[in-house]
């Protein structure tokens, strides 16, 4: 392994997906393809606290209970309470369904600092059609008494061509609950989101109207609450780095205990995932191959290796050059400087092509169970 | 909006304010993200961990700093840039 510099880089952030398991099947999600058959893999409660001490050791202070869903978890409040002795920022990012009153105010006793809570729609059609469940009225029920508890909230709402033009109604529902921040997240083409890439993707003109629109709500509401509009990168000329810089910032640990610098590593076959049953967490972050292999730049390949501007974009990201390309080493096709760049044009023209062909409507393809055992055949 | 000068306000409750080991500071951390304080910022959050106000913080400093001369500005205007940020609240009576 060449020298990467690895002892000086911080994990600040643990995202803990505390299990797979999920009662929503949105058809974006970038939970991986397979879905465990059973949740008697998944990472004990000792296990986690474990995990939990090691990255505070390492440095980590923002913790992300994320999933599938967290709530789905039994020993939530008690990884709380211990996450928030540790000294860490505790952070809950869920969909809402399976949470409560009661609930919420355990979790606020236990230490939770903020909520997050995710919308697939702005009313009730769009976000039951999503979602593949109806949970709209409760999602805001919940959100409101997130806001009652004294609690930060934070609302998510993931982007594509089907609900982007509902953005101004949803800014106005996130400001009528009090949000303090909004993540208007555009789909980003991974794992679920990949298969329904031709029903999703959104043109460039419907992308700028809802940015133009955000801007618009921004100018015309000057309260409080923080809006982050995350674009698509497939419209952009560059890619964007991936995680803040693999291995820099990030540290995903799977319901089963694989550690991933991104969310979405996964993906990419023939990489060898370290698991915190067979390591410690500061042995992975600072010399499993997978967190060196794509550590700053000395691995890339050309255009990347040789291109003024590598050290601003680290070559974008590994799982779309995987996932497009079928080479983790390639430039992000995303780059115009990539040789693979018409990959996207083609994506973008395929998406347009479907969004005109109304009576030929592909039907999205929901996460769930007897979806995923169709990928795998 | 508080008045800084006057109104009861103390370092927001949903923050933490801590020292970190890995990075050789304080840290103040907030939903999905962090800040690193330089120890002028250390020294004035510290005094706003309990309920008090911009006059009082800026005696105390005084006490602690009696030949820093620019203090009294530097700590308004550092406050009212806190304020912005929700770094500090008011206490409601
Ligand atoms: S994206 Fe949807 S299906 Fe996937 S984990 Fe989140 S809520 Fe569940
Ligand atoms: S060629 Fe590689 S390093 Fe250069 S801009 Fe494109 S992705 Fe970034």
């Amino acid at each position: 392994m060449p020298d990467t510099g690895t002892n000086h880089y911080i994990p600040m952030w643990l995202l803990a997906e505390l299990t797979y398991a999920c009662p929503l099947q949105c058809p974006y999600c970038s939970n991986p393809l397979q879905l465990p058959a059973s949740r008697k893999h998944e990472l004990s409660t000792e296990e986690w606290l474990r995990v939990m001490r090691e990255a505070r050791k390492l440095g980590a202070v923002q913790l992300g209970f994320s999933g599938g869903e967290p709530l789905v978890r039994r020993d939530l409040e008690e990884l709380i309470v211990a996450a928030d002795k540790m000294g860490f920022y505790c952070n809950l990012i869920t969909s809402a369904i399976g949470l409560t009153t009661d609930k919420i105010s355990l979790f606020k006793a236990a230490g939770i600092k903020h909520i997050q809570i995710s919308f697939q729609g702005s009313n009730k059609e769009t976000n039951a059609l999503f979602g593949g469940t109806d949970s709209f009225q409760h999602k805001q029920a919940m959100a409101r008494y997130v806001i009652d508890q004294g609690i930060p909230l934070g609302l998510n709402f993931v982007l594509h061509r089907r609900n982007l033009h509902q953005i101004t109604e949803f800014l106005q529902m996130a400001e009528d609950l009090g949000a303090e921040f909004v993540e208007l997240a555009n789909t980003q083409y991974y794992a679920w989101a990949l298969h329904n890439r031709d029903q999703l993707l959104p043109s460039s003109a419907q992308l700028e109207e809802a940015e133009a629109a955000t801007n618009r709500f921004r100018d015309q509401h000057q309260g409080n609450m923080k809006v982050l509009f995350v674009a698509p990168d497939y419209y952009e000329k560059r890619p964007k780095k991936c995680s803040n810089g693999w291995g820099t910032t990030f540290i995903t640990v799977t319901p089963e205990g694989d550690v991933l610098p991104c969310q979405s590593a996964k993906v990419i076959d023939g990489l060898e995932f370290p698991n915190v049953r067979d390591a410690s967490l500061q042995d992975i972050w600072r010399h499993a191959d997978l967190f060196n292999g794509f550590r700053g730049t000395h691995w890339m390949q050309e255009p990347c290796a040789s291109c003024p501007e590598k050290e601003i974009d680290l070559g974008g990201c590994r799982c779309q050059a995987f996932m497009l390309t079928g080479n983790a080493y390639a430039t992000d096709p995303v780059c115009e400087l990539s040789p693979e760049h018409h990959l996207i044009k083609k994506a973008i023209a395929a998406a347009k092509q479907d969004e005109m062909a109304e009576d030929r409507i592909v039907p999205l393809l929901f996460r769930n169970p007897s979806n995923a055992k169709k990928l795998a055949s | 909006m508080f008045d800084i000068s006057s109104d009861q306000f103390q370092l927001n409750p949903n923050y933490r304010l801590q020292y970190e080991d890995a990075q050789e500071c304080h840290v103040l951390l907030y939903p999905e993200g962090l800040v690193k304080l330089s120890e002028t910022a250390v020294a004035i959050l510290t005094r706003c961990t309990s309920p008090t106000n911009g006059i009082d913080v800026i005696a105390g400093l005084q006490r602690t700093y009696p030949d820093a001369e620019s203090l009294p500005a530097d700590v308004m205007e550092f406050l009212i840039d806190a304020q912005s940020q929700s770094w500090i609240v008011a206490v409601e009576d």
